[in-house]
């Protein structure tokens, strides 16, 4: 069969099982975008305000359904608005397939218009990218692409193609998937030998992150928790993979993580890390991180054993897989004395810091019981973001897609843009503050014209407040740039986008307007008036340990 | 510190090079010299590092490297195992007043003269790093024009083969 290389994209995509693609199209992606024009019957476009929207609204749609997000944008400008989006995917090991077009081949590397260097750019933020040269690269080079996203640690992967490529004809074979063979290897310490550890621990933790979630090792974990009776703390990307209400559950470990969890972690004779990676938001002084254990790394990426804190034991491979090895040689086990030792840390979440506004604890407790157990959240950052992660009713780790590793201000409402398009829900929640619902509420366009039941829930205390909240702690008080005296009337913006708009000052008027925004279905802003004192706590400051714990 | 040196085939695949030097700078590894060559297989190319790194930095380097698609086999190289060497051209100003105490050196060192003109003379110096430092060293009392060296490169000992 003769295809044209734009046919060829499209067969590609096909080949792969992508029925969904995020993008804007553009003078070198016209050709492309003419055979979706002939492919729409079997693949969905779906174009954003901007490209960073579409990046991460392929973002969100991977971390929500488990398929590879693909986005689709033209050169120059439109290769470099992905740039963020690639770089979150990056850091939060998201599989996405990004396709830019290029210029053609002959004005290649004469800066001709809208013509960069796009491999370049994103060498560091891609697991690896691709300039196609010849038409006959391109299926294999396209299914490389797949391949790579999705196998062992997922990431982004970037495929520019010149824009004659895609317009060139040759024969097209089709192929099968390349379906990446879960990466069962297990190398490293013996699990004899660790599981000897664990079972001689007297004080245990287990602390899980998002490889472990991305493996599916979900149920193990809990079987193995259950069994052994082991306390089990999480980084932000693994929130929700052990029930929030789970007895053995002790919440985010790090920066904003709960006083038990850190302090279980500071005290633990054995510590377990499954699929994360010791960042500097959890493990904020490396040299101190669990200081009394011996630490267990279980990880897919070699590159992460001992990258950031030494281990004394690793295995690196697929979680699942090693840790279906490790509960069979676990032995059943009761640690009673050590959750009362924590039981003395347990200390909730300092409610408020008073003012006679919303809560930030109201609106995410008010949210969880309106939006159920198998609501679909993403958020921004900032706040609202620890906010979310830490009182949100989490069961389901799939269902709270976050910019953990790159912090991206912006993510969520492309994220949820995905996650909507991706997963049919009725109804996908979208957390925000002030500062980084201003950066990309572009996008309230696509969910309109997508009338996408996207409800975003902008919680407005009208500072940068992680900003602010660090100049008050650290800063005397100098609150530069955080205070940018906005009046944006977010009711009245919503309504001019086609949305609907709504302002709450009472947790009556937000339920309200919850029960009212989810009753219409399409998507509705609910600004949440909250006062600008408010702060995320605890908070262990940067390089800090469980010793320096701020509590209010 | 001592000088580390670390081997690396690659694919010899477009942009290799740039993906390889993009790593190592975002990560702020310390690389001495970088030298890339052909190999008997005209589809890999061997790297040579030279770095003064700490071990876990040389760990990571290598893990790292791991990771890359173009990514065939990656070791560090043992000096007392390993043939290390390196490449000179320097060109020294030249006249009858130094000149024979230039050759001097030069047959001490083993140096080939390679160009001689009115002015100036440029010699070639192959061998180990710490012979062409000496040599350099030694020929610092007179005026350097211009220099360079090729950075490392070095294959194993022995009935070690180059295998994919």
């Amino acid at each position: 069969m003769k295809l044209n290389g734009s046919q060829i994209v499209a067969e590609v995509l096909l080949e792969n099982g992508v029925d969904t693609v995020f993008g804007y199209p553009g003078g070198t992606v016209l050709n492309i975008y003419d055979a979706l024009y002939e492919y729409q019957d079997r693949i969905k476009h779906v174009i954003t305000a901007h490209e960073q929207g579409a990046a991460h609204a392929a973002d969100g749609y991977a971390r929500a359904t488990g398929k590879t997000g693909v986005v689709l944008a033209t050169s120059g400008p439109g290769a470099t608005n992905l740039v963020t989006g690639i770089a979150t995917a990056y850091m939060d090991s998201v599989p996405m397939v990004a396709i830019t077009g290029n210029v053609p081949r002959n004005l290649i590397g004469r800066d001709s218009f809208q013509e960069v260097y796009i491999a370049g750019i994103t060498m560091p933020i891609t697991k690896h990218n691709f300039v196609v040269r010849s038409i006959e690269d391109l299926a294999p080079t396209l299914r490389s692409a797949f391949a790579i996203a999705s196998s062992g640690r997922p990431g982004p992967v970037l495929v520019d193609i010149p824009k004659d490529i895609t317009a060139e004809v040759i024969e097209y074979e089709p192929a099968a998937k390349q379906v990446p063979e879960k990466k069962s290897y297990i190398d490293g310490d013996s699990l004899a030998k660790i599981a000897e550890v664990i079972n001689k621990a007297e004080k245990p933790v287990m602390f899980i992150g998002g490889g472990a979630k991305t493996s599916g090792a979900g149920e193990l974990i809990r079987n193995i928790v259950e069994k052994a009776n082991i306390p089990v703390t999480h980084t932000i990307m693994a929130t929700g993979l052990m029930r929030y209400d789970m007895p053995e559950n002790l919440g985010i470990l790090g920066m904003h993580g709960s006083v038990i969890a850190n302090k279980a972690v500071d005290k633990a004779d054995v510590v377990i890390a499954v699929g994360a990676r010791f960042s500097d938001r959890v493990a904020l002084s490396p040299g101190k991180f669990a200081k009394k254990a011996t630490i267990i790394q279980i990880d897919i990426d070699q590159s992460e054993i001992d990258k950031n804190v030494k281990t004394d034991y690793n295995v690196i491979g697929d979680a699942e897989t090693i840790l279906a090895n490790l509960e069979k040689l676990i032995v059943s086990a009761k640690h009673d004395a050590w959750f009362e030792e924590l039981g003395s840390f347990m200390r909730g979440y300092p409610r408020s810091m008073g003012g006679d506004k919303l809560h930030p604890k109201d609106i995410m407790d008010i949210l969880s019981d309106a939006a159920g157990e198998n609501a679909l959240y993403t958020t921004d950052v900032g706040q609202h973001q620890m906010w979310a992660a830490q009182y949100l009713h989490h069961v389901n780790a799939n269902n709270f897609l976050t910019s953990g590793g790159l912090g991206t201000m912006g993510y969520g409402y492309g994220a949820a843009i995905g996650a909507a398009v991706g997963t049919g829900r009725e109804h996908v929640f979208h957390i925000t503050g002030d500062g980084s619902f201003h950066m990309n509420m572009n996008e309230a366009c696509t969910a309109v014209s997508y009338n996408l039941p996207i409800i975003t829930v902008i919680v407005n205390n009208e500072v940068l407040g992680m900003v602010r909240q660090w100049q008050t702690t650290f800063y005397g008080k100098r609150y530069a740039a955080s205070e940018p005296e906005r009046k944006t009337d977010y009711a009245k913006v919503a309504e001019g986008f086609g949305a609907k708009g709504y302002t709450c000052r009472t947790n009556e008027e937000f339920k309200a307007a919850l029960e009212d925004a989810m009753k219409n279905g399409g998507p509705a802003w609910i600004e949440c008036i909250v006062d600008r004192e408010e702060r995320v706590l605890p908070m262990i400051p940067a390089g800090g340990t469980a010793d320096n714990i701020i509590y209010e | 510190m001592d000088k580390k040196y670390i081997s690396v085939l690659v694919k010899n695949h477009e942009g290799v090079l740039a993906r390889l030097s993009s790593l190592f700078c975002q990560r702020g590894f310390n690389i001495d010299s970088l030298n890339v060559s052909a190999t008997n297989d005209s589809s890999l190319s061997r790297v040579t590092i030279t770095t003064s790194g700490s071990e876990e930095e040389i760990e990571q380097i290598i893990k790292q490297t791991k990771k890359l698609e173009e990514y065939v086999g990656i070791f560090e190289l043992e000096p007392k195992d390993s043939l290390i060497r390196e490449l000179l051209i320097i060109k020294i100003a030249q006249d009858a007043g130094n000149r024979s105490s230039l050759l001097e050196l030069a047959t001490i060192y083993n140096a080939k003269i390679i160009d001689i003109s009115v002015g100036s003379i440029v010699f070639e110096l192959a061998g180990k790093p710490a012979k062409i430092d000496s040599f350099i060293e030694n020929l610092k009392i007179y005026d350097i024009m211009e220099m360079c060296r090729t950075g490392v490169t070095a294959i194993q000992r022995g009935n070690v083969k180059l295998v994919k």
